[in-house]
C-alpha cells in the first residue's frame, strides 16, 4: 500500500482551563489515502472539529497538541514553526468551515479573496490569478463566473457562498481537504449539491477529503471509510458499507439505529439514552459505559484499545475474546 | 444613493432650523438688546431710533424670519463689544480653530489607531499595558489640566515650545495659516496634543476592542485556514473591518473637538473661535454667541452627513441597502 496522504497517530489535544487540563482528543489514530474520503461522525463535542483543526494547525491557546503525531505525505506537521505550517495551510491542506455566511470577509470582493489566496501560495501574476479564479468559480458551479467574481459575499446565496468557500479551499490544489460540517448550515436541496461537488472535486483531483459531520446520511453517500468518534476517541473505524450495515461498537449501532429510513416500517427510531459526558467528567474505563446496554465490569475499569475486526477496527471489550471470524 | 444623500440633507436643514430658533431666542431672553448697545444716559427718543433702525419694533415672527434669512447668508449682525460684523470676526478666527482641530484629530487618529492595533495584537506585552494605563489618564484628566501640565513642562521648565499664541502666521487670501512657519508649527504642537488626547484614548480603546472582536470572527479563522500571512490578516482583513466604528466616532468627535477647543484655546490663548466665544460670554455679546452656536451646529450636521456617506464607501453591504432604498 502506498503511503497515506494523512496519517494521525495517537493524537492528544488538551485545553488548559481554570479547573485543570481538559483532554478533548485522547489517542486518536487514522489514515486517509490519496483520493479517499474519510467521514468523521459523532455527537456534538465528540472532538470531530478539534481533530480537523489540529491537523491544519489551528488549535489556539489555551488549547495545544499534547501528544502523538500528524504526518502529511510522510512529513511531520505537528509542532512545525508557525510560518512553516502557514505555508502548508491553504496550499497543501484546504479547509471548509460550517457557516458559509460568516466564512467570507464581507468587505472584500469574492474575486479579491480568491486572488489573494492564490497569490499567497502560487507564483502567479495578478491577471493569471484572476483567470485561475474565474476557472475555479466555474469549476465549483457558479454561473457567469467572469461577472460574479466582482461581487461581494452578501450578493451570493448561502449555497453559492459555500461554493466560493470550496473554491478558496481548493485554489492551490491541496492534497487534503478538511470539510468541517460543510452542509450543516445549508438547506437540504443545496446540501446534496455541495456534497456531490466535494465528492467530484476529490475524484477529479485525487484529493483526500476528511469530512466532519454529524449527519450519517451525508457520510453514507460520500465517504469511502468512516470513523465514529465518541468523547475524544475513535470508537470504530472501517469501510463505510461495513460500518453502516454491520456496526460493531454499541455506540455505532446506536447511531445507525437513529437513521430514519424511507422503507415504510413504522418502527420508532431508536435513541441512545443519556448524553455525552463533559470533558471534565469522562468516566473511567470505556467512556461510553454509562450509556451502554452491554456494559460489564471490565468496561468500568479498563479502557478498551482499538482492535482489528476484518476491515473494521473497534475499541470495545465485547470483542476481546471473540475470534475475528465470528464477529461479523 | 442620490436620494439617500438628499434625504439626509433635508434632515440636516431641519436640525439647523431648530438650532436657529434657539439662537434667535437668546436675544429675547437675555434682556432688551437696545440696553446692551446704548449707554446709560441715552434718552428714550434716541433708544427708539436705535430700536427702529435695528427692526426690533417689528413682530417677533418677522424678526425671526429676517434673522434666519440673514444667518443663511452668514450675516449675524454686529458684535456689541467690537462694533464689527460678527461674520468678519468669525472668519478671522475660524482658520486658527480649524487648523487646531484638524491637527488634533489627525494626531488622535494616527496615534489612536496605531496604539489600538498594537495593544490588540500584542495584548500581554508591557507596552500594551502601558498604553492602557496612559489611556486611562487621557480619559480621566480634564483638558485644562493636561494643557497646564504641558505648558509647565515644555514651555516653563524646558523652554522648548511657546506657551501661548499661534506663532507667525502666513496669509493665503483670507485664510491665515500657521502651518508654513517654524514658530507656527511649534505653537501647534501642545494645543493639538491637549485637544486630541481625549479623542486619541477613545479611538485607541475602540480600535483595541473592535480588533479583538474581529479577530474572533469566522472569516478571520477562514483567512488563517487559507494560509494568508499574519500581516495580510491583521492589516488587510481585520483592520478594515475595525475601521467602520472608528470612522463614526472620529467623525462625530471632530465636532466635539471644535466645541471643546473653547477650553484649549483659553489655556493656550489661541486666537480662534473658542476664545472669541469665551470673551463674548464674559461681555454678554449675544450676536457672537448666537452665531457661534449656529456655526458649531452647522459643522456637526455637515460632519454627520459626511460620515453617513463615508460608511457606504467602506462597507459594500450598506451600498446595496442604500441603493435599494433609493
Amino acid at each position: 500500500m502506498t503511503e497515506p496522504i494523512l496519517s494521525v497517530r495517537n493524537l492528544q489535544v488538551e485545553f488548559a482551563s481554570r479547573r485543570g487540563t481538559l483532554r478533548a482528543i485522547d489517542g486518536v489514530s487514522f489514515d486517509i489515502a490519496k483520493g479517499e474520503v474519510l467521514g468523521v461522525v459523532g455527537e456534538s463535542g465528540a472532538g470531530k472539529s478539534v481533530t480537523g483543526l489540529a491537523v491544519i494547525g489551528l488549535i489556539d491557546p489555551p488549547g495545544r497538541i499534547a501528544g502523538g503525531e500528524i504526518r502529511l505525505a510522510g512529513q511531520r506537521i505537528d509542532h512545525l514553526p508557525p510560518e512553516e505550517i502557514r505555508r502548508i495551510r491553504g496550499k497543501r491542506i484546504g479547509m471548509i468551515f460550517q457557516d458559509p455566511l460568516t466564512s467570507l470577509n464581507p468587505l472584500y470582493r469574492v474575486g479579491d479573496q480568491i486572488i489573494e489566496t492564490i497569490r499567497t501560495h502560487l507564483d502567479l501574476s495578478e491577471s493569471a490569478a484572476r483567470r485561475r479564479a474565474i476557472d475555479l468559480l466555474a469549476e465549483v458551479g457558479i454561473p457567469a463566473p467572469d461577472r460574479r467574481i466582482d461581487g461581494y459575499p452578501h450578493e451570493f446565496s448561502g449555497g453559492m457562498r459555500q461554493r466560493v468557500v470550496i473554491a478558496l479551499a481548493i485554489c492551490a490544489e491541496p492534497e487534503l481537504i478538511i470539510a468541517d460540517e460543510p452542509t450543516t448550515a445549508l438547506d437540504v436541496s443545496v446540501q446534496a449539491q455541495i456534497i456531490s461537488l466535494i465528492k467530484r472535486l476529490g475524484r477529479d483531483h485525487g484529493t483526500a477529503v476528511m469530512l466532519v459531520t454529524h449527519d450519517m446520511g451525508v457520510i453514507a453517500e460520500t465517504s469511502d471509510r468512516v470513523a465514529v468518534m465518541y468523547a475524544g476517541r475513535v470508537a470504530e473505524i472501517g469501510p463505510v458499507q461495513d460500518v453502516v450495515r454491520n456496526p460493531l461498537h454499541p455506540y455505532a449501532k446506536g447511531l445507525m439505529g437513529a437513521i430514519p429510513t424511507l422503507a415504510g416500517d413504522d418502527k420508532r427510531l431508536q435513541q441512545i439514552p443519556g448524553s455525552m459526558p463533559r470533558l471534565s467528567a469522562i468516566p473511567r474505563g470505556c467512556s461510553f459505559n454509562p450509556r451502554c446496554a452491554f456494559a460489564f465490569d471490565r468496561c468500568r475499569v479498563e479502557r478498551p484499545e482499538p482492535q482489528p475486526r476484518g476491515a473494521q477496527s473497534v475499541a470495545c471489550h465485547l470483542y476481546d475474546n471473540v475470534p475475528a471470524e465470528s464477529a461479523a | 444613493m442620490l436620494a439617500f444623500t438628499l434625504r439626509r440633507a433635508v434632515q440636516a436643514i431641519g436640525v439647523m432650523f431648530a438650532v436657529g430658533i434657539i439662537a434667535f431666542s437668546m436675544f429675547r431672553f437675555a434682556g432688551d438688546p437696545v440696553n446692551q448697545i446704548v449707554s446709560i444716559d441715552t434718552s428714550a427718543a434716541e433708544r427708539e431710533i436705535v430700536r427702529k433702525s435695528l427692526g426690533l419694533d417689528d413682530p417677533v415672527p418677522v424678526q425671526f424670519v429676517r434673522y434666519f434669512a440673514d444667518a443663511a447668508q452668514f450675516k449675524f449682525g454686529v458684535s456689541y463689544q467690537f462694533r464689527q460684523p460678527v461674520s468678519t470676526l468669525l472668519m478671522e478666527r475660524m482658520p486658527a480653530t480649524l487648523e487646531l482641530a484638524i491637527c488634533a484629530t489627525v494626531f488622535a487618529m494616527v496615534f489612536g489607531i496605531l496604539m489600538g492595533v498594537y495593544s490588540a495584537l500584542r495584548r500581554d506585552t508591557v507596552l500594551a499595558k502601558l498604553f492602557q494605563a496612559v489611556s486611562l489618564v487621557g480619559i480621566s484628566l480634564p483638558t485644562f489640566l493636561i494643557g497646564i501640565l504641558l505648558i509647565y513642562l515644555f514651555a516653563v521648565t524646558l523652554g522648548w515650545l511657546p506657551s501661548f499664541g499661534r506663532g507667525e502666521v502666513v496669509k493665503l487670501g483670507w485664510w491665515s495659516t500657521g502651518l508654513l512657519t517654524l514658530s507656527g508649527l511649534k505653537a501647534l504642537i501642545m494645543p493639538s496634543i491637549t485637544l486630541g488626547l481625549f479623542q486619541m484614548t477613545l479611538i485607541m480603546r475602540l480600535v483595541r476592542a473592535e480588533m479583538l472582536e474581529v479577530l474572533r470572527t469566522d472569516y478571520i479563522r477562514f483567512a488563517r485556514a487559507r494560509g494568508l500571512t499574519t500581516r495580510a490578516i491583521h492589516f488587510g482583513h481585520a483592520l478594515k473591518n475595525t475601521l467602520i466604528p472608528v470612522i463614526t466616532v472620529a467623525g462625530l468627535q471632530f465636532g466635539s473637538v471644535i466645541a471643546f477647543s473653547i477650553i484649549t484655546e483659553t489655556v493656550f490663548q489661541w486666537p480662534g473661535m473658542g476664545l472669541l466665544f469665551v470673551q463674548a460670554v464674559q461681555n454678554v455679546d449675544i450676536p457672537i454667541m448666537a452665531a457661534y452656536l449656529l456655526m458649531v451646529s452647522l459643522i456637526f450636521v455637515t460632519i454627520n452627513l459626511v460620515v453617513d456617506i463615508l460608511y457606504t464607501v467602506v462597507d459594500p453591504r450598506l451600498r446595496a441597502t442604500v441603493g435599494r432604498a433609493s
